[in-house]
């Protein structure tokens, strides 16, 4: 236990807390700039088990932050390349590679074993993945996110605290993001942030510390500056997401970050008969609408039912909250009906409106 | 009443400043957001949440803080 030293002789860890560490079972999604460092601290603390997920090859531009990797990791795959260079580092960690692409498909398997998820990616589906699975799974999530100089750093969906979702509910429109390829990133910032992700892990794991859960940390390397910002969990939002179970396949579809989402408020409609408005609720939920350009089609069967929406007219989608109306939406776009709009605030907003009477 | 806005990410691209001086009085979180988004229309195409005196705040909430945050989330790793 000499390797262990410097941990034990801390009254806070001790014996006791190294055990905790090798008893540990640690997925980190991503072994890009943010999940090097990750994984090199997580693997010399001696966290015992250790999943990496990552499908990418190593290029010549990753060497300027992905710091685990060097020239003779050039054409290999992230997940092995990761776990050969981990072996020399700590060879007592069982190291678990995936060197796949985390998707609707894989994604109970591969988190089943594990009691910690780390989110380490690049790209906003894999985000939003991770978090709808760890909510239904029920995993304590760390997250970390860069951009140019900036970083953010927090604790999902432990112990009843928020999730991506209470954050950002929704993907951005891809375009308007890019990742580090496309704009640039400084080096040392993923080394900032991917550290403070693991010191994230170490303390939910030794159950020392106060854990980011809760707390957005925002920082940015230029200016050395700070901020923590409090996020409350929402309830309704981690409801649904349950509520969706583990069909995550429609998740792909839904939240693909390609489609762009229409939305509209009450307030910027003009009722007339040009509009078609579409009830995606299940036909139980309540209040009934009635209008007689309405039409009551759940969401579930939507697809199988797009000839009973017009082509001529405005297609106005509601649900109770506007998530499941903006589902319908990408749902919608995919299948070339573009006129469609999904409403804001949903029932609530529909019933505080004079657009269309209530029945019951 | 003044209030300081700081933006973050891309946000303070789009608004050419990291942070500046805003008047509003009896404003809701909407409207600040409505406010906003005429003075900078690029904001209409990135997906953002406001905090105020470092707090989340939904959007029928009163502007009362004087230091509003407005950040977008990141992707990059």
């Amino acid at each position: 236990m000499s390797r262990y030293h410097r941990h034990i002789i801390l009254e806070e860890i001790g014996v006791a807390g190294q055990k905790k560490i090798h008893a540990a079972k640690v997925l980190i999604v991503g072994a890009g700039g943010l999940g090097c460092p990750i994984l090199q601290y997580l693997v010399a603390a001696g966290i015992g088990t250790i999943g990496i997920v990552d499908h990418d090859i190593i290029e010549e531009s990753n060497l300027q932050r992905q710091v685990l990797f060097g020239m003779s990791s050039l054409g290999k795959n992230k997940a092995m390349a990761a776990r050969e260079m981990l072996f020399n580092l700590n060879p007592t960690i069982k190291i678990n590679t995936y060197p796949t692409k985390l998707i609707s498909e894989n994604v109970k398997d591969i988190f089943t074993t594990y009691d910690i998820i780390v989110d380490a990616t690049d790209n906003f589906s894999t985000r939003y993945l991770i978090n709808d699975a760890a909510v239904i799974l029920n995993k304590p999530v760390i997250y970390g996110a860069i951009y140019k100089f900036e970083g953010q750093v927090t604790v999902f969906n432990y112990k009843n605290g928020p999730s991506y979702r209470c954050l950002f509910p929704y993907p951005t429109q891809k375009g308007l993001v890019s990742n580090c390829e496309e704009i640039g990133v400084l080096g040392i910032l993923p080394g900032i942030i991917g550290t403070l992700q693991a010191n994230e892990v170490l303390k939910i794991v030794l159950g020392i510390g106060e854990p980011l859960s809760g707390k957005l940390f925002c920082y940015n390397a230029l200016t050395n500056q700070s901020t923590t910002i409090k996020v409350a969990r929402i309830k309704e939002t981690i409801r649904l997401v349950k509520q969706r179970g583990e069909d995550f396949e429609i998740f792909d579809e839904v939240f693909n970050c390609n489609i762009v989402l229409n939305q509209i408020g009450v307030e910027d409609i003009q009722d007339d008969d040009d509009i078609q408005y579409i009830d995606v609720r299940g036909l139980a939920e309540l209040p009934r609408f009635f209008h007689e350009n309405l039409v009551k089609i759940s969401l579930h069967e939507l697809t199988d039912n797009l000839q009973m929406i017009s082509k001529d007219k405005k297609v106005i989608v509601f649900c109770k909250t506007g998530q499941r109306s903006n589902q319908a939406i990408s749902l919608l776009k995919k299948n070339n009906i573009t006129n469609c709009w999904s409403l804001k605030g949903g029932v609530s907003a529909l019933t505080n409106s004079k657009l269309i009477k209530r029945t019951e | 009443m003044i209030i300081d806005i700081k933006y973050f990410g891309m946000l303070a691209e789009i608004t050419g400043r990291s942070n500046e001086k805003f008047e509003c009085s009896n404003t809701k979180v909407s409207e600040l957001k409505k406010n906003l988004i005429n003075r900078y229309p690029g904001l209409n195409n990135v997906n953002f949440t406001i905090a105020q005196n470092q707090e989340i705040v939904n959007e029928n909430c009163k502007v009362t803080g004087e230091e509003v945050a407005i950040f977008p989330p990141f992707s990059g790793g």
